[in-house]
């Protein structure tokens, strides 16, 4: 059981411009709590710091100032507790073609943070996990002996996915797990994720800029504008009475069926009432 | 989808039972597996690389069992300058030595230069460019200033200094000489690759993994740089070979010691060219030509597996894409 909580965490970034440098404030006073078997998804445009969140609750980058505390204590970043941190807190990066290295088969994939996870493990329990990390994403076992390139963008997704719960992670951040993917099978790998979730009792920060997937899979979303969160409550509450106008221009620009029926069954009526104005909602 | 397509072929080759199709899918796709896993190690056997191949192979056999096979190269007979086939394969030189015998002990020390260089080469050019561009920070900068150091510094005149300085050379010298100022070219193109790899996410994922440093960069990096490292030797090789030769033909190679150079420094010394003695300086030169001409079709056919843009590029391959005559004809047909 990990709880994960982000404090006032600021991050900034130095550009170098020839000999001056400006600073670029990529997350600016980020607070949040990341709880086992709860779901919160990070909303914004490109280059609002969702990415850069992820990177710091990875540990691939350090906050500036603030704090991320694990536990109630703050981050280790060397020694044992950091190792421990590591196995706790996985990821599934955005691009499914970049994540996994062409030169390895998808059993090497798998198998070595299994091997990291339980070195006292014989070859053949190594083996019997990485197989049964390919059936929890409904990948056939053959597909251990494949290389990434011999994979479509859906499957390499899994491999993804299995990957990061072979350490047996409390704590999975999915940054754009299905915005590379092909339309057709988004809904596939989400709800893989979603049962998963379920099953392992994980808690998720699912990154995307896609509100209706944000809706529908998770508890809580967060809305980040330039760095700073702008919103912040239960899903259906910030979807459905956004309080922010950054929001509402986010939940205008989601494609409503019922808002264009409506504007169809109507339009000498909205045309009499002048003005152009539609309902909303 | 699937039937419509299935009725249009059906409908131009109606003989065709559909059960040979269905049988016949599962093979290829067994047969395409084990093609595409040895793809990945090997490059693919082209007219290039085969030439390549048996050409470099040849002269490493005649190097490696030539001189178990002749006489003493060394030996000074009073048959000097005759023409090859007197009891001599390609005759002798001004003071009767075996040219044949003294042809095999040079190709044996000049493919040990080669060799050599290379070694040392792959091994220098790799710490200062993988390890540097992977660690980075100061270290990264520390060893690209040194590389670029290396790199101004004009190769063969400090060679020419170096071996000028020490009075008796032998091949090894030569060998460490040559392979110092020749590793930073490919440590720099390696630095630069490495940079790329070392930002992408399957790196990243083994960091957020736990994975150790070097076993990210032995694992996960180097393998996907195997193809540059085999052209970067290739063409360390090929150096140090044509460098050898250049030294030991200015008569600053390794003394004592036969290589390709040394025999046209000697023919040179010996005025072969005036006197027409073809059978001495020919051999070599040739043979440096053909070792050189071999190890660059080798170096053409991994640069297409790593650049798959320079493949197929030759007129010859174009005019395949093309349509054959019979195609031409059936589709002018169709349109008038």
């Amino acid at each position: 059981m990990t709880v994960l909580e982000m404090r006032d965490v600021v991050k900034d970034y130095r550009l170098r411009n020839g000999l001056r440098s400006t600073r670029l404030r990529a997350v600016d006073e980020v607070s949040f709590t990341l709880e086992p078997g709860r779901t919160v998804a990070l909303v914004g445009q490109s280059g609002s710091g969702k990415s850069t969140i992820a990177k710091l609750l990875m540990q691939l980058e350090r906050p500036s100032s603030g704090e991320i505390l694990v536990d109630g204590e703050p981050m280790p970043y060397r020694g044992a507790r950091a190792a421990a941190y590591r196995k706790a807190v996985q990821m599934v990066f955005q691009d499914p073609f970049g994540s996994l290295n062409p030169y390895h088969t998808i059993g090497h994939h798998l198998a070595r943070p299994v091997r990291l996870h339980h070195p006292a493990f014989s070859r053949r329990q190594v083996a019997e996990r990485v197989l049964d990390l390919l059936r929890r994403v409904r990948l056939d076992p053959d597909f251990a002996d494949r290389k990434p390139h011999e994979l479509s963008g859906g499957q390499r997704q899994r491999v993804a996915i299995a990957r990061a719960l072979a350490p047996e992670p409390a704590i999975l951040v999915a940054d754009e797990p299905v915005s590379m993917l092909d339309v057709s099978i988004r809904l596939g790998v989400l709800n893989l994720l979603a049962t998963l979730q379920r099953e392992e009792n994980l808690g998720v920060l699912y990154i995307t800029h896609d509100l209706a997937t944000a809706r529908h899979f998770s508890d809580e979303i967060m809305v980040l504008y330039q760095g700073s969160v702008v919103e912040h409550g239960p899903a259906d509450e910030v979807i459905l009475n956004p309080q922010h106008e950054y929001t509402q221009l986010l939940a205008d620009a989601a494609p409503a069926p019922e808002r264009r029926l409506a504007r169809h069954r109507q339009p000498t009526l909205a045309a009499r009432e002048g003005g152009g104005q539609q309902p909303l909602g | 989808m699937e039937t419509t397509t299935q009725g249009t072929t059906q409908g131009s080759a109606q003989s065709s039972p559909q059960g040979s199709t269905e049988a016949a899918a599962p093979s290829a796709t067994a047969e395409r597996r084990p093609v595409t896993r040895k793809r990945r190690l090997f490059p693919p056997m082209t007219l290039k690389l085969g030439v390549g191949l048996s050409i470099a192979g040849l002269i490493v056999l005649f190097g490696l069992i030539g001189p178990l096979v002749v006489g003493d190269p060394s030996t000074v007979r009073d048959i000097g300058l005759t023409g090859p086939g007197h009891g001599f394969l390609l005759g002798t030189t001004q003071t009767g030595q075996d040219i044949f015998a003294q042809l095999a002990y040079a190709t044996r020390g000049s493919l040990i230069i080669g060799v050599v260089v290379g070694a040392i080469t792959l091994l220098l050019s790799s710490f200062f460019g993988l390890v540097g561009a992977f660690v980075g920070g100061w270290v990264d900068e520390a060893f690209s200033l040194l590389t670029n150091i290396m790199l101004v510094i004009p190769g063969l005149p400090l060679v020419i200094v170096i071996s000028s300085y020490v009075p008796n050379k032998s091949i090894w010298l030569v060998a460490a000489v040559l392979a110092i100022t020749s590793w930073a070219g490919s440590a720099r193109v390696l630095r630069g690759f490495t940079l790329s790899v070392r930002s992408r996410d399957y790196v990243l994922a083994a960091r957020i993994g736990g994975e150790k440093r070097w076993r990210i960069l032995l694992v996960e990096i180097l393998p996907n740089l195997i193809p540059l490292l085999a052209s970067q030797v290739v063409f360390a090789v090929i150096f140090a070979i044509l460098g050898e030769a250049g030294l030991s033909f200015l008569g600053l190679g390794a003394s004592g010691s036969f290589t390709w150079g040394t025999m046209l420094y000697f023919a040179q010394n010996g005025l072969s060219l005036r006197l027409g003695a073809w059978w001495w300086f020919a051999p070599p030169g040739l043979l440096i030509a053909l070792f050189g001409a071999a190890l660059s079709l080798i170096n053409f056919s991994i640069d297409e597996i790593i650049n798959p843009k320079l493949r197929s590029q030759t007129r010859a391959e174009r005019n395949r894409w093309g349509m054959s005559r019979e195609q031409r004809q059936a589709a002018a047909e169709v349109t008038v």
